[in-house]
């Protein structure tokens, strides 16, 4: 094999060849996703904070002005729908690693519509619910259910978002066990929202009850 | 430094934090001579240093010195890190105790004033019912607590001589404590800024002996004195003044603006934006914008008798 | 056979033209466009400065409205804060941190020509509230509810958070893209105990964007949804709390200052070993200390909100953190006092800048540790004694080792010296003036001045300090125009520089002067933490391969090492100029100037038209690294 078949690139220096593609802890991109990931961890912190700030100003009353808890069925099956994606996106990311399209192309479109079933629920079943009863405008408490769960969700729509662009990537043949870095990012990134939904969850539907 | 610092303590007019009258001031004043000393040493020492640097430099010649500094690094490790620790925590030590001392929280004031702060001046409570503004009188050799609030937006509490400034936050009650033994006027001013008149939002403290306070406060409590000639008082009552001003003992009841009822007994006008003379006092009344742009009071059209007859009013109200 | 330099001129050359302009992503063209802008902004906001010290030269003047006043001394702070002192310094560590670990460019070189971009875009966009004459008036601090709809109603508050939303975009992009070429792109050989101080103080600069930057994001959202859509999140009455804000603001707030002064310090680290002639005493602590900073930063918010009426213990907490700060930076000082008494000082302009950091750090430092002291802050915050507190650090600690960074810089990216006696001339203008202004505001303080108070009536001991100031003002204003004028006339008839003009110890100075496209002939191999020191193969930036350099002279690439170790791992082909990073920044120029007026159409279009944008930038085109 010559040295661009097996995918090197020569440095100049004698007899010395390095891979011409990068994946992983080897790539730019990886590390810049992970310090975006970082940056958006401080970002919900802060909010979840502020959240819990405001709980506690309030007083013992948790939801206030009369406000019913959460109801706790719809959320908990979104979260199960919403969790349930991360699997089959894990198995696509493994399978490029291997090589294998198949798993790469339906493990994603998997992924991508649970996240969908999920969004749906947000925006279309539990809103319009939670809209009857009050609003962002009714106090605190309507103002920062709405700012969590809509960042979350509109995290959840830009997952969708890049998931489709690497889909059509990846139906165009674009990544093999060499070339997969943007299939390890939206993994990672996908990941991570979900992991976000945990704290989302314990914060806003979960701790009321407590 | 220090000279700027001496010169600071004997400025007579200035409300200096270096010329304390009260307790805790003197408390603050205290720690700042600790920590100026302090930091006089650090900066000769640094100077020092830099001028044996200097005197060690040379104007030519490039060549590199690299052999190892054998008292290099303990010398950064004693100077730049054990001798900070040990003199910060002697003075973290010194002000956590200067801190405790100054909020003795739940202790026994003998009298408590309420300070609500507007924009731009400053509307004083007394148990009792007296309700006054921007002057705020205070007896000497007792506890005084200030609960302070606001009705807008952050205003802060500072009177340099007698103690530590403390905000005064919407939806919440603050305290500070005063405890002075030398009678006089101590000058205050806003000190977080509160939007365009935050300039002009002075007050003044008065402390004075037990006895005349006890005088003032009785007087500032009664409504207020019978004009000589009821016209005064008609046209006031007359004008748009009783939107926004109290008179106790009259039909003026608006709640916007500093209560009149003593008026005259106070110094200045305007949160100590101008003295209270007859002519300012008219002056303010027909065109507080142009005396304190952006105050909440509007100009007030009358005729100038009119005005005539609420200046001699008010005039009266001691 | 042709030369390495010739076969790398014809790959990274990016072209002259219009193409090349709009599309460079160079990141010393890009340094030097965060220069200029950065110290065009420092300009206004100078005079700014200059009008607010006229109106305060005697008591009652009326040089400026109160209203005019306000806005002034509000846009004066949020201007030299976020478009003068970040993006210079990110100037500096963008031209000179690839040069310094020896890599051809920065990690995500598009990413770096849209963070200029939208830092251009933000800045016009703050200051164009001028036009609107609306222009944010409640401080840089904004507290609410000052700045809440009821008591500010006009767009002055939604220019400032809009645009601080805008520019937290750039600087987040900026630091990630610090980050990774940082950790991946050193030279081979340069492992973590080789890496310039310089760009250390670029990696604590960094972190600290990661991590503090989103409070104030979430702050300023947190506000436009109160402001524009009547959410509750500030407002005692809809279950909120005005000091929310001051946690939020601060929490990011505090570790700003941190983030201004830390690469300066970085930067006053890369010049006191030159001019000692001789290694740092203490690298280690150095570093250490740098990295502690960050840390600590994070736990003194508090001590801005002493007087906000906050719990006695929580109060005794956050005033031993700040005591703690004080360390990490006296550690510094100490070592690199250590190293100028060990070596042989070598008085150049840029060494006076640093000496006169020094004197002036150290007193803004020791004052910095009176605030921790909590009944002294309590008895001074919100004074001019503040004032002058953080004009000591800031521009004692920042804007001096800036000044340090043109001299010592100059030449490299100029490829011409500046003229040292009119540097040396200019230093002494800034040193007095500056101590004229800002050593009188002390006193003023503690003679009970509050500050942002637009007049101040005779009699009250303030009218010396306060003349001072005004006139002190005016020398310092005079002595920066020296160094301008410095500068331009080097540009166009200062002596050449050469390579190494100073005998510099760090891998910049190996290259030519101003460096080529490309940086570096042969990507090097590092043996020493001074290399220009001790490797003197290095020399004219062409390490042969013989010696351990690396020409990749095949592609537009560079290479990406481990992150300890430094060594090699994979080629990188880097992406070449493109003018997408700007048309996505006019796209979100766009759809903030529809939120700024509530104008929803434009706003929308405006994001439509950044996701396409965001498409064009990332359309695969087969030259570029797989992303």
């Amino acid at each position: 094999m010559t040295v661009a078949e097996r995918d090197l690139e020569l440095t100049g220096r004698p007899d010395e060849a390095l891979p011409a593609h990068a994946n992983g802890p080897d790539s730019f991109a990886w590390w810049g996703m992970v310090w975006l990931i970082l940056t958006e961890a401080a970002l919900f912190a802060t909010l979840l904070v502020s959240y819990w700030y405001l709980r506690f100003r309030a007083g013992p009353t948790w939801p206030p002005d009369g406000i019913d808890k959460p109801e706790l069925a719809l959320p908990l099956v979104m979260s199960a729908i919403l969790w349930s994606s991360s699997l089959p996106v894990h198995l696509a990311d493994r399978a490029v690693r291997r090589g294998r399209q198949r798993g790469l192309r339906f493990g994603l479109l998997a992924g991508w519509i649970l996240g969908a079933t999920f969004l749906t629920l947000q925006f279309a079943v539990e809103y319009p619910q939670v809209l009857e009863e009050f609003t962002p405008r009714t106090n605190a408490y309507g103002s920062l259910f709405f700012t969590l769960t809509g960042l979350h969700g509109a995290h959840v729509l830009v997952g969708l978002g890049v998931s489709a662009w690497v889909q059509v990537r990846a139906w165009r043949g674009a990544f093999d066990e060499r070339r997969h870095v943007s299939v390890q990012n939206f993994t990672m990134y996908w990941h991570f929202v979900d992991v976000v939904w945990l704290f989302v969850l314990s914060t806003i539907y979960l701790a009321p009850h407590v | 430094m220090l000279l700027a610092a001496a010169a600071v303590s004997c400025n007579g007019d200035a409300p200096s934090v270096l010329d304390p009258q009260g307790e805790s001031a003197q408390r603050i004043d205290g720690l700042w001579w600790l920590m100026l000393w302090i930091s006089l040493a650090v900066l000769a020492v640094v100077a020092g240093l830099m001028a044996v640097a200097f005197l060690r430099g040379r104007r030519e010649g490039l060549e590199v010195d690299a052999s190892s500094s054998r008292w290099g690094e303990p010398f950064v490790v004693v100077a730049g890190v054990i001798v900070p620790v040990v003199i910060l925590t002697g003075v973290f030590v010194v002000s956590v105790r200067d801190l405790n001392a100054i909020t003795r929280e739940g202790d026994d004031a003998e009298l408590t004033i309420e300070v609500v702060g507007h924009m731009w001046w400053w509307e004083a409570r007394y148990p009792g019912g007296a309700v006054t503004a921007n002057e705020i009188h205070i007896p000497t050799g007792q506890t005084v607590r200030f609960e302070v609030t606001t009705v807008d937006v952050i205003h802060s509490f500072w009177v340099p001589q007698l103690a530590p400034k403390i905000d005064m936050v919407p939806g919440r009650t603050n305290v500070v404590d005063v405890r002075t033994g030398t009678p006089g006027t101590y000058r205050g001013q806003c000190a977080e800024y509160c939007g365009l008149q935050h300039a002009n939002m002075a007050l003044f403290v008065v402390a004075e002996p037990p006895g005349e306070f006890e005088r003032w406060l009785e007087n500032e409590t009664a409504p207020a004195a019978s004009p000589a000639d009821q016209a005064g008082l008609d046209a006031f009552l007359r004008s748009s003044c009783v939107g926004c001003h109290t008179v106790r003992g009259t039909d003026a009841s608006g709640t916007l603006g500093p209560d009149l009822t003593h008026v005259a007994s106070r110094e200045t006008l305007g949160a100590g934006t101008i003295e209270n003379t007859r002519e300012n006092l008219a002056d303010w009344i027909a065109n507080p914008q142009t005396v304190k742009p952006g105050a909440v009071m509007p100009p007030t059209e009358i005729s100038a008798e009119e005005l005539d007859l609420i200046v001699e009013y008010l005039q009266g109200l001691t | 056979m042709v030369s390495y330099a010739e076969r790398l001129e014809a790959v990274w050359h990016e072209g002259t033209g219009l193409a090349g302009f709009v599309g460079t992503v160079d990141h010393k063209r890009i340094g030097l466009r965060y220069l200029y802008t950065g110290f065009v902004f420092f300009v206004i906001a100078g005079i700014e400065a200059g009008l607010l010290r006229m109106q305060l030269a005697a008591p009652d003047l009326e040089v400026l409205s109160p209203q005019a006043y306000n806005e002034l001394f509000s846009m004066h702070g949020v201007t030299m804060m976020f478009l003068f002192a970040t993006p210079v310094l990110s100037g500096f560590g963008n031209y000179f941190v690839p040069l310094m670990i020896g890599a051809r460019d920065m990690a995500f070189p598009r990413l770096n020509a849209f963070g200029y971009w939208v830092f251009l875009a933000a800045g016009v966009f703050l200051n164009s509230a001028f036009l609107a004459g609306q222009a944010p008036d409640a401080g840089w601090f904004n507290y609410l509810p000052l700045a809440n709809a009821e008591f500010t109603p006009s767009l002055a508050i939604d220019f400032y958070a809009l645009s601080l939303i805008f520019l937290g975009v750039s600087t987040t992009a900026g630091a990630i893209n610090f980050l990774v070429t940082i950790l991946k792109l050193r030279a081979p050989g340069m492992t973590l105990n080789r890496i310039p101080i310089f760009v250390w103080g670029e990696v604590a600069f960094a972190l600290t964007v990661v991590f503090a930057l989103p409070a104030l994001t979430v702050a300023a959202v947190l506000l436009e949804l109160e402001r524009k859509f009547g959410f509750h999140f500030y407002d005692i009455a809809g279950g909120g709390d005005p000091v929310l804000w001051q946690h939020l603001f601060w929490f990011f707030g505090h570790p700003e200052v941190y983030l201004i002064v830390l690469p300066a310090l970085g930067l006053v680290s890369a010049i006191i070993p030159t001019f000692s002639r001789r290694p740092m005493i203490g690298y280690t602590y150095i570093v250490l200390a740098e990295l502690a900073i960050f840390v600590i930063s994070f736990g003194v918010w508090v001590h801005h909100m002493f007087a906000v009426g906050l719990p006695t213990i929580a109060m005794g907490f956050i005033s031993a953190a700040s005591f703690l700060v004080v360390v990490p930076s006296g550690t510094q000082i100490f070592a690199w006092l250590a190293t100028m008494v060990s070596g042989r000082l070598v008085l150049s302009t840029a060494m006076w800048f640093v000496l006169g950091f020094l004197v002036l750090f150290v007193i803004g430092g020791l004052t910095g540790a009176m605030f921790s002291a909590v009944p002294f802050d309590q008895a001074t915050t919100d004074s001019y004694f503040v004032v002058a507190h953080f004009h000591y650090v800031l521009v004692g600690g920042a804007v001096f080792p800036m000044f340090a960074g043109l001299y010592h810089w100059g030449p490299k990216m100029l490829g011409r010296r500046l003229d040292e006696r009119l540097g040396k001339i200019s230093f002494w203008l800034m040193f007095v003036g500056f101590n004229l202004t800002f050593f009188p505001m002390h006193v003023a303080g503690l003679l009970g001045q509050p500050r942002r108070t637009y007049t101040y009536h005779a009699g009250l001991g303030w009218e010396l300090p306060n003349l001072l100031s005004t006139v002190g003002g005016a020398v310092f204003g005079i002595g920066i125009l020296v160094t301008f004028v410095n500068w331009f006339r080097a540009k166009s008839r200062g002596a050449p520089a050469g390579d190494d003009p100073w005998g510099g110890e760090t891998l910049e100075w190996a290259t030519s002067s101003p460096p080529p496209e490309y940086n570096f002939e042969t990507v090097p191999t590092i043996r020493s933490r001074e290399p220009m020191w001790f490797q003197p193969e290095l020399r004219g930036g062409a390490q042969s391969p013989e010696e351990g350099g690396r020409p990749l002279a095949d592609g537009h690439a560079t290479l990406s090492t481990t992150i300890g170790d430094a060594e090699p791992r994979a080629v990188v082909h880097m992406p070449h100029a493109s003018p997408w990073p700007l048309f996505l920044t006019l796209a979100m120029t766009v759809a903030f100037t529809g939120v700024l007026f509530s104008s929803w159409g434009v706003a929308v279009v405006g994001a439509i038209a950044s996701v396409a944008a965001t498409m064009g930038w990332l359309w695969p085109r087969g030259e570029t690294q797989e992303t």
